[in-house]
């Protein structure tokens, strides 16, 4: 046990600490498409892991808007990263907000305990991508359940110590139907490779596919239906601390702008720069993500423990606006980044070097592809009574 | 008004089961109702009875099982409209 006492540094020094190693090794990582061992050793280490859960379980029970710095932070460093650390985060606050028995309790205590990471098993092979159908299902066994699926993607699955996986209730379920099962990793686990990862960017994810092969006993699925959790934490959390890897990335990429345009102005002071004006106009774009960012933290905060607000239609709108103009933000902020440091921006070999925040800017608006998410909304906006 | 919301969920709810053998008080989410599929049953229940579901009605428990759906009708004032 590495000690329950609150630590000394707060959560943002000790994520610094993260990201300091984090951009030590991201290029390493980027290029072998690898885990980022030595970030996550260094969240270990500074309990970064259980932040998110109540003290009472072995936590610091920080708050939503500080997790969702800690990923930006992190995500400055290597958005790879900042990307691991809020998937896990999002897992957790599952865990936190809907596992209601003394199994999952324990599970929670465990994280705190040995800073378990937690991945997500929610994609499946033949549902197109919609997370709210399932094909697998729980099936009961002589002892307890087993559930095998075929995922597409598990997001460091090799390097998680459990998986949240969605299924359907039963074997007569509907696809609808859906709970979500905690497994962690042992005897009862098998992840089988089935798929690879190499992609342009977040490459340290990962997120290749596996045959996942699981038994368990019936405290560890959630009771809430997986429709009330995706409602109201897995979609909030989601888009809230997805668009926090985004800001990051895209402040990582501002800062060396900002950096180009201020040696720029230095050698020439009496020059006027086409690049001055290109970054004020950064500046005002990375605004406007960290004011999306903020209103949707605090909306979420607001109605935290208020399950009709956060089922509610104009929430769900919300997030899902929050997500889209968000990941397209991110990408115009890096390119405008790119055109500000020129030539020294798209070289691999110069300090200015931009080509893996740009591959991992695109990536934003592809992962819960954008035009599923406006189709939803869509949806939304046919119900609702006000725009 | 319990025939015109079987024939609306027999529609448009898309179930497992028959909208005809439905009980009152059946979880239909349980039974394959999903949000798509709820937001035209919405749209359809407003076309049928004349009336707007108001955002405080849009809960994922207005429609989740007959009797919930017909509560909400009676309490917007909807009559069954003669055929």
């Amino acid at each position: 046990m590495i000690g329950a006492e609150a630590p000394a540094l707060s959560l943002a020094d000790r994520a610094r600490a993260v990201s300091q190693v984090a951009a030590a090794a991201a290029e390493a990582v980027d290029r072998a498409a690898r885990f980022p061992a030595e970030a996550f050793d260094e969240a270990r280490q500074g309990r970064l892991l259980s932040a998110l859960i109540p003290s009472g379980l072995g936590g610091e029970g920080a708050s939503f808007a500080d997790v969702a710095d800690s990923v930006r932070i992190i995500a400055h460093g290597c958005a790879s990263s900042g990307l691991i650390y809020a998937m896990h985060q999002i897992q957790v606050a599952c865990l936190v907000r809907h596992g209601d028995n003394d199994v999952l309790r324990d599970a929670l205590r465990r994280v705190c305990d040995e800073q378990l990471l937690l991945a997500s098993a929610t994609s499946e092979v033949n549902v197109g991508g919609d997370v709210r159908t399932s094909v697998c299902a729980v099936e009961p066994a002589e002892t307890g359940f087993t559930l095998q699926k075929a995922a597409p993607v598990i997001s460091y699955g090799e390097q998680a110590d459990a998986v949240l996986a969605t299924a359907r209730r039963t074997p007569d379920s509907p696809p609808s139907d859906q709970v979500l099962v905690y497994l962690p990793a042992g005897p009862d686990l098998t992840l089988e490779r089935s798929g690879e990862w190499d992609t342009l960017g977040f490459r340290g994810t990962c997120s290749l596919g596996f045959r996942l092969q699981g038994r368990g006993q019936p405290d560890q699925i959630l009771t809430s239906a997986y429709g009330d959790i995706s409602a109201q934490t897995m979609l909030p959390v989601s888009h809230i601390l997805w668009a926090s890897v985004w800001l990051g990335l895209a402040e990582s990429a501002a800062a060396k702008a900002h950096t180009y345009l201020r040696a720029a102005a230095r050698k020439s002071p009496d020059r006027p720069l086409a690049a001055a004006r290109r970054t004020a106009e950064l500046s005002a774009s990375l605004q406007e993500l960290r004011g999306l960012i903020r209103a949707a933290v605090a909306l979420f905060t607001a109605h935290e423990h208020d399950g009709d607000a956060l089922g509610s239609v104009s929430f769900a709108i919300s997030m899902n606006s929050l997500k889209v103009s968000a990941s397209t933000l991110v990408v115009d902020i890096v390119a405008a980044a790119m055109g500000i440091c020129g030539m020294s921006g798209y070289r691999h070999d110069s300090p200015f070097t931009l080509g893996r925040h740009l591959r991992d800017a695109y990536g934003a608006a592809l992962m819960i592809n954008n035009d599923r998410i406006l189709d939803n909304t869509a949806q939304l906006l046919l119900v609702s009574k006000e725009i | 008004m319990r025939d015109l919301i079987c024939s609306v969920l027999a529609d448009h709810a898309r179930l497992k089961s028959d909208a005809s053998e439905l009980g009152d008080e059946d979880d239909l989410y349980q039974l394959g109702l999903t949000s798509h599929a709820s937001v035209n049953v919405m749209l359809a229940l407003e076309e049928a009875f004349d009336v707007e579901f108001p955002n405080e009605l849009l809960r994922k428990s207005t429609f989740q099982s007959i009797a919930n759906m017909a509560a909400a009708l009676r309490e917007l004032g909807a009559e069954v409209p003669a055929r």
